[in-house]
């Protein structure tokens, strides 16, 4: 399967996941499935029949949120059925909403934000200790770098010199209430990296051969390296892009729903077949003139005149 | 009890090449004869806890035996999350180590006591929570959670404590060790406390009571058949630990006879204050009532 197919996948997964299971993070499980499409057609080493093969590149979802984007991935890959996809978040599912491991193909569980890189660092100290020569990848999202302990693990991989260490941060631009920039200032994001002593690569994070081209070559300068891909918040469904609303809103029945099918199903690559709806949704209901589009849902949109000026 | 520990560790270090050890910074003069006899098998993380303890989590998912090395609180509370999520969840086997339970570092202030900590860390599923009496429970215990899968966490005392225990001790996780045979009271004591005890022991025998005496080296899980026992044979059961009486050990052998009724339970510890006072670790605990003059005075209270 091609990148380019296996990111499609995660999209069409994602849409029906969150559809079905109400679940919140679509935005981000579009803003994170090319990164994650790459990186499981092309770049990571592993053999879905022995999923604990000692010489697979280890994988940590950091931003645990955009698990359905791993477990799509994994199920495409054949870890365990794609047909389970559909019990996210359902009761007595292996798959909860943020990353599990206990489910085959799953290195470590995540959720709360800023543990990931940590728990990757450790991998990959003990991968050196050890003299294996696998990699260890951690995907986080922008907005998970306010956590203080990413810098924690940034300032150790550095001492360490881990150059089996490979962080690969979707820059959606976007967290939970607002932009990244109006919540804690990233910018300059690739330089803080930078100056922590990381190999700092800009990428864009939707342009699969940069992506293959970035994550390929990481150990040159013997440092740890943080490809920071330049992401669309929602990528690939018009409405939800850049509109924070869909951190959290889920593809309700209707023209939510239909929409985004069809917008997928329009790009669908020829190779691959829509798993829940094969010709599309032929009669899709569309957005009225209330349909919740285009609405600015930040919470800085609303200026208040008590704010500290910035 | 911290150099017993760094000893046995080291021991141990030495025939298992899957034991490592991380500090956050600390161990001044006490982990040297580590990073010198073992320097492969040390890694000083710096002042940054949370990424100390989920990187040793990452490690012991790679088959590592690691050890997590602070003091007081930093080790455990400063990384809580972490240990929850990272450690405990994934059934980690990283042995979070705290130097200086209770009111060691007594001057140095409240936030260098560690007093929540056994109930914080008995409240983790999957955690098994140690807390040695003396050199010889120290020992014993480092070398039980080596083979001991899974996380856990082991309480320390600093230096000084004596050796209490006179004979080789049987130890395993889960068990309490008895010291005294006596009747009506018995006392449970779990930590480096144990010393208060011993000396409350003493007076008491001068004032004619002769109790029973347990040390609990384990708090998680708690040695439930001893505490029946203990509670369907004698009118009094005295907890006494260096800690808060809310969630620690007297609360988990409450969590025993509540459920199994008998003996009459009094906690003896920190009774949920901060520590205010300036004064060392001797200071702190006659001043908060668990010296050996004050647990032999209440006791005495109580049994009248």
């Amino acid at each position: 399967m091609t990148s380019t197919e296996l990111a499609w996948l995660i999209r069409r997964h994602g849409i029906e996941m969150t559809h079905l299971s109400g679940g919140s993070h679509i935005g981000s499980i579009l803003s994170a499935a090319d990164i994650m499409g790459v990186l499981y057609a092309d770049i990571l080493k592993f053999d879905s029949s022995n999923p604990k093969w000692d010489g697979r590149d280890r994988f940590v979802m950091s931003k645990g949120h955009a698990g359905a984007a791993a477990y799509a991935a994994l199920a495409e890959n054949g870890f365990f059925p794609t047909a389970e996809l559909k019990t996210h978040y359902a009761n007595g599912s292996r798959l909860s909403g943020h990353v599990s491991h206990h489910l085959p193909g799953v290195d470590f569980s995540t959720g709360s934000l800023g543990h990931g890189l940590s728990a990757a660092a450790g991998m990959a100290l003990a991968a050196k200790k050890d003299g294996k020569t696998h990699r260890v990848f951690a995907v986080l999202g922008d907005g998970e770098c306010d956590e203080g302990s990413v810098w924690e693990a940034a300032l150790f991989a550095n001492h360490f010199r881990l150059d089996n260490l490979v962080a690969i941060i979707d820059r959606n631009h976007m967290q939970s209430l607002d932009t990244c920039e109006n919540t804690l200032e990233l910018e300059d994001f690739a330089l803080k990296w930078r100056f922590f002593g990381w190999n700092a690569v800009e990428t864009d994070g939707h342009d699969h051969n940069a992506l293959r081209e970035a994550l390929s070559h990481t150990a040159e300068n013997g440092r740890p390296t943080a490809v920071i891909a330049d992401t669309v918040k929602g990528k690939g469904i018009s409405f939800m892009e850049n509109d924070i609303l869909w951190h959290y809103r889920f593809p309700h029945d209707g023209w939510e729903y239909d929409c985004a099918v069809n917008e997928l199903f329009a790009v669908k690559p020829d190779g691959v077949d829509d798993p829940y709806t094969p010709n599309g949704v032929e009669k899709p209901v569309l957005p009225d003139e209330n349909a919740d589009i285009g609405n600015d849902h930040t919470m800085t949109s609303g200026y208040h005149p008590t704010w500290i000026k910035r | 009890m911290r150099d017993t520990f760094v000893r046995t560790l080291i021991e141990e270090a030495k025939m298992n090449d899957k034991i490592e050890l991380i500090t956050g910074d600390l161990g001044f003069g006490v982990l040297k004869p580590f990073w010198e006899q073992l320097p492969d098998r040390f890694t000083n993380a710096g002042i940054a806890e949370q990424n100390m303890t989920s990187v040793a989590a990452g490690m012991a998912l790679e088959g590592k035996t690691v050890f997590t090395y602070s003091i007081g609180n930093f080790p455990t509370l400063r990384a809580l999350e972490q240990i929850r999520n990272d450690c405990a969840y994934h059934n980690a086997n990283v042995k979070i180590v705290c130097v200086g339970g209770g009111f060691v570092y007594g001057s140095l202030g409240m936030s260098h006591h560690a007093t929540e900590d056994i109930a914080v860390m008995r409240a983790l599923p999957g955690v098994t929570v140690l807390c040695p009496g003396d050199l010889a429970e120290a020992e014993a215990a480092t070398r039980a959670i080596i083979s001991h899968q899974g996380t856990c966490y082991l309480r320390l005392g600093r230096g000084g404590e004596k050796r209490i225990h006179e004979k080789p001790i049987d130890f395993k996780i889960g068990r309490a060790i008895k010291i005294e045979d006596g009747a009506e009271i018995a006392i449970f004591s779990t930590g480096a406390i144990f010393e208060e005890v011993a000396g409350a022991v003493e007076k008491l025998k001068e004032n004619g009571i002769g109790p029973t005496v347990y040390t609990f080296p384990t708090v998680k899980p708690i040695d439930r058949e001893t505490v029946e026992a203990a509670a369907s044979s004698h009118k009094y059961i005295f907890t006494v630990e260096e800690h808060n009486v809310v969630g620690g050990f007297g609360s988990a052998v409450a969590e025993v006879i509540t459920e199994t009724g008998g003996a009459k339970l009094i906690r003896l510890g920190i009774n949920d204050v901060y520590s205010t006072q300036v004064g060392n670790q001797k200071y702190l605990r006659d001043f908060y009532g668990i010296s050996a003059e004050k647990i032999a005075e209440r006791i005495i209270k109580e049994c009248k």
